[in-house]
């Protein structure tokens, strides 16, 4: 009995500490060196102004922005557009044989997602499967150039992340009270109308979750872009990353971090207003 | 339309899988320069293990792996405890801030480190890696053993705590024991994402102490190899040795 006080007291300000310097520190700093000007000596002069955001603005820089949001942006629609349906046949499926197929989504989810941007760089390079099939085949007499365009970083990010869009949406439909569906139906709603109007308000904790699990790695994971789509930099995430450690412009950098988090806040916010939503709904 | 939906199922499972099994079968190919298959073979395992610098970087992986495991499944441990168990002021603050974590983009997570370690004047290697990847792991520990401790009787720790247990004894005795299959699945899965971590290793790490994703990446921006081939076979295997034992863990508690 005589640590009781101390046991509790050391883990609650470890924790909280702890917290501060690797969770609240770190990000405080960043959003500090986003007003901060660049220095030639330590990466960042202090200070305080709005010219990192503005030359985020400026019409270069603009345009990597809107590329990758979009890129992105599309990568998730793709993501959804499979994994539902994808996710909806797993939750219907019976119990021993689902196991193993969620299993099988797993594996994919945590298989390191270089390997698998690598994998995907032998389907569809010049030699690659992809290629090969369709010249024996005789629908094209010269290997078509996949590699090193928009479209094959597009492949390598949903190859990558559809598992991060199947998991939460499968969550959510298995948690799904299929009673509601059949009252729907009961009360004359067409298949179409009581999936619109029924299953898609129910899962939208999911619907949101997964999107904010695709489409914010699908802005920076730029070993996709780099491995798939060549030297052109198309992802946000190659742009933060240079200004890191090519360019040095850490400030410029830090700027469209911080864009990257409040992206992310404004996905979290959605998020438990949808869950909050239903949590009002069931009590 | 039952057979409608097995083939939808399949074809994403094909999807998902033919560039792997790709990856594996031409991982055994004979042949260096072409796709076209040239007979068995196992040299470019072989060539594997007889490069040092690979090894090392491997070596390294697997060091980082289980000791950054190892202390946020200590550390995650301990925050989802003093979460369920106690009142203290900046609770709901960290208990958000840990899901916020969960859902930041590694490239956030790894910049705002860089920052933090540059701010510190601490030279990138083992160190600071090991700070990253415990930074990265601990949410999902504390979130898979606070959804655990959620599910238990509390008249159990009121119990122990009547018969004269202190909150150390509660916390050795009790509550640890309790959660220790969802400790244990955090500590898997931490390996997990800790060997699979590219972009945050990327910033946090210096030329002292290389780890394996990022001697990949190095490899494979020059291109395809058959001993990447190779690399990449046993990384899936591992991958899906650890996902099976961990998936095991967390079925013992249903």
């Amino acid at each position: 009995m005589k640590n009781d006080g101390f046991f509790k007291l050391a883990v609650i300000v470890g924790v909280i500490s702890w917290m501060a310097i690797f969770a609240f520190v770190p990000n405080i700093l960043v959003f500090l060196a986003s007003f901060s000007s660049t220095s030639t000596q330590n990466f960042i002069e202090p200070g305080f102004s709005l010219s990192n955001y503005a030359r985020l603005m400026d019409t270069t820089h603009l345009s990597i922005l809107l590329s990758s949001l979009r890129l992105s942006g599309l990568v998730t629609v793709i993501c959804l557009v499979t994994a539902y349906p994808f996710a909806a046949i797993l939750a219907r499926t019976r119990k021993p044989l689902r196991n193993t197929l969620l299993l099988l989504v797993v594996i994919p989810f945590w298989t390191n997602s270089l390997v698998r941007t690598y994998a995907m760089t032998a389907m569809i390079n010049s030699s690659g499967i992809v290629n090969n099939v369709l010249l024996s085949l005789g629908i094209i007499d010269t290997p078509l150039a996949m590699m090193y365009t928009p479209g094959a970083v597009v492949l390598g990010l949903v190859y990558t992340l559809l598992p991060f869009m199947i998991l939460p949406l499968y969550a959510a439909l298995e948690r799904l009270d299929r009673r509601y569906l059949e009252a729907a139906r009961d009360l004359g709603a067409s298949p179409w109308r009581a999936f619109w109007k029924v299953v898609v308000p129910l899962t939208m904790p999911g619907i949101v979750s997964g999107c904010m699990l695709v489409f914010l790695p699908g802005i920076g994971m730029f070993y996709v872009s780099d491995v798939l789509g060549g030297a052109k930099a198309m992802l946000l995430g190659n742009f933060i990353r240079d200004q890191f450690l090519t360019t040095r412009d850490w400030p410029l950098g830090a700027a469209a971090s911080v864009t990257l988090t409040v992206l992310m806040g404004v996905m979290l916010l959605l998020y438990w207003k949808s869950a909050a939503r239903l949590g009002g709904k069931e009590a | 339309m039952r057979k409608l939906r097995i083939l939808y199922a399949t074809l994403v499972f094909v999807f998902l899988y033919l560039p792997l099994g790709v990856m594996v079968v031409y991982s055994f190919n004979a042949s260096r320069f072409s796709m076209a298959w040239k007979g068995f073979t196992l040299d470019w395992y072989v060539k594997l293990f007889s490069n040092a610098a690979l090894m090392q970087a491997a070596l390294n992986s697997l060091l980082i792996a289980a000791l950054a495991a190892t202390c946020s499944s200590i550390l995650g441990t301990l925050i989802a405890m003093a979460l369920q168990r106690w009142r203290f002021p900046s609770r709901k603050v960290i208990h958000t801030s840990l899901f916020v974590m969960m859902m930041s983009p590694d490239i956030v997570i790894g910049i705002s480190l860089l920052v933090l370690f540059m701010a510190l004047s601490l030279p990138l290697g083992f160190w600071t890696l090991l700070m990253a990847h415990v930074t990265l792991c601990v949410p999902f520990v504390s979130i898979t053993v606070y959804g655990r401790l959620l599910g238990f009787d509390p008249h159990v720790v009121e119990a122990a705590r009547d018969l004269g247990a202190g909150e150390y004894e509660v916390f050795r005795h009790v509550v640890l024991p309790m959660v220790f299959p969802a400790v244990l699945a955090g500590w898997f899965l931490s390996f997990t994402l800790s060997i699979d971590d590219v972009i945050i290793s990327f910033f946090t790490t210096g030329p002292t102490f290389e780890v394996l994703p990022l001697r990949i990446y190095s490899m494979v921006r020059l291109g395809l190899k058959p001993e990447v081939n190779a690399l990449c076979a046993i990384m899936i295997l591992i991958t899906a040795v650890a996902v099976f034992v961990s998936q095991r863990f967390l079925k013992e508690k249903s």
